[in-house]
């Protein structure tokens, strides 16, 4: 099977999060990049899935030319090639999706399965890959949390389970079809550091697509306020052992 | 412990900001030495605040060729295993080819003279023994110190910091400092986001940070954060039933600038070979804003490929496994300097302003301990002038000139190192009057203290057909590096005739006001109550007796005395004189080194040149020796000082800076019938001083043995007061624990018929191969080394213990792995060239 995933690169946030000046951006200055968490676990699933079934994993992404540090990052884990629509625009959900159809139609590699994480963890837009199935007209599901095949030559099929709440719901598709995954679905492997010096020499065609007019503009970003935190002293030593066990008891992890 | 909503004292003794191996441990010695009063200040939490002792990979090898470094890391290793943090691993430093083995073999010397025991040096297959996942046949061998090892470096500060704490040191946490104010030239507060507090003295102990903080005052820590990448890798299967947390030697592939080293079931790749990446302290992101800490910023993986090829070759079994992930990979901060070493000691822009920075975890303990030791006693166990932060010159503390020093010494981190290589990158800073003609005259320059100087002249080649056979040549390449026989050919030509020689490199400073007098004399320990007119050298002591510095000092007028020291600790001896000054302001110390520049002019010739173009007396008995006077040269006034470093009739020449090129052409002119060269430093440091077995400040004289042991304590103690006198009289009354001796290296061959020289550092033996230590615990080694072109002989220095301090002992020098036969000439650096000094004295 052919598995082509869609990542973007986004900062690797982990402290306080701060705006360029004209609010519409996050301040990277001191941030490193990383892709969305879901896509990890989506370049996971592919390179799981070859390992089983045979075939390639592509990973695709739009981005600015730094972006090709993720694409190798991803390629580090086990994915073959990578596919780099070069562009330091911002593109909304329409255009980005527009652009994936184009490649993918352009692609020699006919990719029976398309891999998405549920949402960027930056924009979090909900819509690329809604948007990339409907454009090839093919099925979607999205929330998935664990994802098997029936790869019947006649009736080849995707088994998706989605977490809903209380339960899980199954769909069977017929492949190709789209899919986008959510963290669980796997543990993501770190890369081994021959997979690092195989990813250096791995395939990266790039190409820079026009970006259409925007349908979508981000106005500014406002960051949430302050949560307040406060710290309370317990107490010290032993002693704080009996207030420690009364909030556990009220959070309820008792 | 501390809680936010406590408050913060109103006034302390000393508030340490940084709490860290170095602010922790100094908290503790401070305390321990009875000091009262202290807070710690972190901005960050305890016990990790965010700093580079958070990330640090706190490994330690204990050898190093410098004996000050090697000293703090003793000391911190003392320390760390008696907090219990220290694992002792050993460590293997792997050498891919021949070039690396020498160096390899100069690292069981500097072992030998430090008193690092045992170390050797080891096969690939021993290596394998030690380290069985390694690939053996890329090494042609390895130097073993079983004693290295890795501590717990945040464990250390914790325990450190609660000894204190139980000593009563305040410690503020999540307190970020503000402002440092400064009033009439001295520390007087710590702004902090909780408040202030006044404070007597102020310790900058923030590592990558400490320059922000030192700017807050208005003072300079001139160090640069830089990067250094390092990954941890994991879980190897090999290591998955290791019985402890260490278990296997550390491994440095210094030829790669590289190590690695298992830390329970990981192991950890770290790399000094990538790019320099510097940045400003003041571009470290805060705690909120970094992913890890402050320290730990995004790792850059392109710079790191090629590292990961070099440990996969070395390491296949363990890099190569396809099943062991890149866990954590970080661009870990640590502090760098112009050169190499640490900041210690009190800044010299602001009284009560200390810096304890730019100190890594193999010393951080020591020199928490040591700079404790300064601030209480004014003096340390180890003696850490080279560390000193008053060293630099204001150029060296310059942003672009850190960053270009600190840049280039990063790739050199694991480097085969010349003792007297030179750095490439941000030279011709300080250039003296006569630069081009020493240009003209093909002159090699060296730096010194930031000046350009020349070390010889290729303009004198010709000597050496002059000279033929007296010269020795150098065989080996090591030795015949940075060195040209026309350095011996100079000399010859000066003790037949008459050389200059480029003195610009001195630092020179006037001590003037009422108290002039009373001031040099607490600080020499010679006489300085001499007529206006005389020239002394004398030893500047520390309160223990020993050398802080040695030098000579003019007697300029009743209240005026010009001090002349070498560059190279020329700014430390200015703050020293300094912070020695009467408080009534009675006395004034001002800096002349960049008004003055001076030529020496000596050789059996010297009085002929100078009488032909100067307008004075300038006979033996009208300019007698040990005195200065003023001459008419040209249309120069110059400055003649009649004393000399090299052994020879001559005159140091001091003329205003502008001047100096004048005053280079007129004694050239003089000079050319009498048959004057110009000689480099080669003569002057080395050879011409050698000869007359003369000390330097820095080789046979510091902080670890006193005047008696170097044999200069000539003549009677002076009535007056002194500092050191105390104990100087106490050296005098007791039997030496060693003499400086002066020694002939009777037989250059090696093994492999190759003639070798010696070039410093190297441990003295004794016949049968033991090394020479004295009642002191100090070991016998190569202060300096050097030839004596006039004897036709190979000098070294070296102190000994009584017991050997005898004339025609026969001992042995360990060099390059080999050992080779010398002889004791002269106790007590007695000269073995002209040793009545006639030469000097007519």
């Amino acid at each position: 099977m052919n598995v082509l995933v869609c990542v973007k690169r986004v900062p690797l946030t982990g402290g306080r999060i701060t705006l360029t000046d004209d609010q519409r951006a996050l301040s990277t200055k001191h941030l490193g990049f990383t892709v969305s968490p879901h896509e990890e676990c989506a370049v996971e699933e592919a390179v799981q899935i070859i390992e089983r079934e045979g075939g390639t994993v592509t990973v695709l992404t739009l981005g600015p030319s730094e972006a090709e540090e993720q694409l190798r990052d991803m390629m580090a884990i086990g994915a073959d090639r990578a596919i780099h629509l070069v562009s330091d625009e911002e593109w909304d959900a329409q255009g980005t999706a527009a652009a994936i159809v184009a490649a993918i139609q352009g692609d020699e590699t006919a990719h029976e399965l398309i891999l998405f994480g549920n949402e960027s963890a930056d924009a979090g837009n909900y819509q690329v890959a809604i948007r990339v199935a409907h454009a090839l007209q093919r099925p979607v599901i999205t929330g998935v949390k664990a994802l098997a095949f029936d790869l019947d030559p006649a009736h080849p099929r995707a088994i998706c389970e989605q977490e809903v709440a209380g339960g899980r719901d199954v769909y069977e598709v017929p492949l190709p079809a789209v899919v986008a995954v959510k963290e669980g679905i796997n543990l993501p492997r770190y890369p081994s550091v021959p997979g690092r010096l195989r990813a250096t020499r791995k395939p990266v065609d790039a190409s820079s697509p026009p970006r259409p007019a925007a349908q979508l503009e981000m106005v500014r970003l406002v960051l949430p306020p302050d949560s307040g935190k406060q710290v309370q002293v317990l107490g010290r030593g032993p002693e704080a052992a009996p207030a420690v066990v009364e909030i556990l008891g009220e959070l309820g992890v008792l | 412990m501390s809680s936010p909503s406590a408050s913060l004292p109103a006034s302390q003794s000393i508030v340490i900001i940084g709490a860290g191996i170095v602010g922790n441990s100094l908290a503790y010695h401070l305390t321990r030495l009875g000091q009262r009063d202290i807070t710690l200040i972190d901005k960050g939490p305890l016990p990790n605040p965010g700093g580079s002792t958070g990330h640090a990979s706190n490994f330690i090898f204990p050898v190093d060729h410098s004996k000050e470094m090697t000293q703090l890391t003793l000391e911190s290793m003392r320390q760390y295993k008696e907090l219990g943090v220290f694992i002792e691993s050993g460590g293997i430093e792997v050498a891919r080819g021949e070039a690396r083995m020498q160096e390899l073999q100069r690292r069981v010397s500097s072992a030998i003279s430090w008193g690092i025991e045992p170390v050797s040096i080891i096969s690939p297959q021993e290596v394998r023994e030690l380290v069985p996942y390694i690939d053996e046949r890329l090494i042609v061998g390895g130097f073993y110190t079983p004693g290295a090892g890795v501590v717990d470096s945040l464990r250390a500060a914790t325990i450190m910091r609660e000894r204190a704490q139980q000593a009563g040191l305040t410690v503020a946490a999540n307190t970020e400092v503000l402002g440092l104010d400064v009033e009439g030239g001295r520390i007087r507060r710590v702004r902090t986001t909780r408040g202030d507090i006044e404070a007597e003295r102020v310790v900058i102990a923030c590592g990558c940070w400490s320059p922000k903080l030192a700017r807050m005052a208005g003072a300079s820590i001139p160090l640069t954060p830089a990067v250094h990448q390092m990954i941890d890798i994991g879980p190897v299967p090999r290591f998955a039933d290791a019985k402890g947390m260490i278990e296997y030697p550390i491994i440095r592939d210094v030829d790669t600038n590289m190590y690695e080293r298992q830390e329970g079931t990981g192991l950890e790749i770290g790399s000094y070979a990538h790019r320099p990446i510097m940045m400003d302290a003041e571009e470290i992101p805060s705690i909120e804003e970094s992913a890890l800490s402050p320290t730990e910023l995004p790792f850059t993986q392109g710079d790191f490929d090629p590292q990961m090829e070099i440990a996969l070759e070395l390491m296949p079994e363990i890099v190569g496994d396809e099943s062991v992930g890149v866990k954590y990979a970080i661009n870990g901060l640590l502090s760098v300097t112009y050169d190499g070493l640490p900041l210690l000691g009190e800044t010299p822009e602001v009284r009560g302003l200390w810096s304890a920075a730019a100190i890594w975890i193999k010393e951080g303990p020591g020199a928490g301990k040591t700079v404790a030791e300064l601030m209480v006693h004014g003096e340390s166990e180890i003696d850490v002038y080279e560390s000193n932060i008053a060293r630099a010159y204001p150029s060296m503390k310059t942003r672009r000139h850190v960053q270009a020093r600190a840049g280039e010494g990063f790739n050199k981190m694991y480097g085969i190192v010349h003792p007297a290589e030179q750095w490439e990158s941000d030279r011709g800073v300080r250039l003296p009057p006569f630069h081009e003609r020493e240009r003209a005259l093909g002159a090699v320059f060296y730096e010194a203290a930031g000046w350009e100087r020349p070390v010889w002249y290729e303009a004198n080649a010709g000597l050496l057909d002059e000279y033929g056979d007296r010269i020795a040549r150098r065989e080996a390449e090591w030795e015949a590096r940075w060195w040209s026989p026309i350095i011996n050919a100079e000399h010859l030509a000066m003790r037949d005739r008459a050389a200059i020689v480029d003195l610009t490199a001195f630092a020179i400073f006037d001590v003037s006001g009422p108290a002039a007098l009373d001031t040099v004399q607490r600080l020499a320990m010679r006489q300085m109550d001499v007529p206006v007119g005389r020239v002394v050298y004398t030893p500047i002591l520390t309160p223990g007796g020993t050398f802080k510095q040695d030098l000579t000092i003019m007697r300029m007028a009743e209240d005026r005395f010009r001090v002349v020291t070498g560059g190279a600790y020329g700014m430390s001896d200015l703050k020293w004189f300094r912070d020695h000054l009467p408080q009534d302001g009675s006395a004034q110390v001002h800096d002349q080194t960049s008004a003055w520049t001076t030529l020496g002019l000596w050789g059996p010739r010297a009085r002929d040149v100078l009488a032909s173009v100067a307008r004075g007396d300038v006979s033996h008995d009208g300019f007698p020796f040990a005195h200065w006077r003023s001459l008419e040269i040209g249309p120069l006034e110059v400055l003649a000082s009649r004393i000399s470093y090299v052994g020879d009739l001559g005159w140091e020449l001091y003329v205003p800076m502008e001047q100096g090129a004048r005053l280079w052409d007129l004694l050239w002119e003089a000079g050319e019938p009498h048959g004057m060269i110009a000689a480099g430093s080669g003569v002057y440091g080395t050879t011409g001083r050698l000869e007359k077995g003369y000390r330097a400040y820095g080789a046979e004289l510091d902080g670890e043995y006193n005047v008696v042991e170097a044999g200069m304590a000539w003549g009677s103690v002076k009535a007056e007061d002194f500092v050191g006198k105390p104990a100087h009289v106490a050296h005098r009354e007791e039997d030496p624990a060693a003499r400086m001796c002066t020694l002939t290296v009777e037989d250059h061959t090696s093994s492999s018929g190759v003639k070798r020289y010696m070039l410093g550092k190297e441990p003295i033996l004794t016949r049968d191969g033991r090394p020479i230590t004295d009642r002191r615990g100090r070991r016998s080694y190569v202060t300096s080394a050097g030839s004596a072109p006039s004897l036709g002989r190979y000098l070294l220095m070296s102190y000994l213990p009584p017991e050997h301090a005898r004339i025609g002992e026969e001992l042995l020098v360990q060099y390059m792995g080999e050992r080779y036969p010398v002889t004791v000439r002269s106790i007590d650096a007695t000269s073995l060239f002209d040793p009545d000094n006639s030469r000097i004295r007519r």
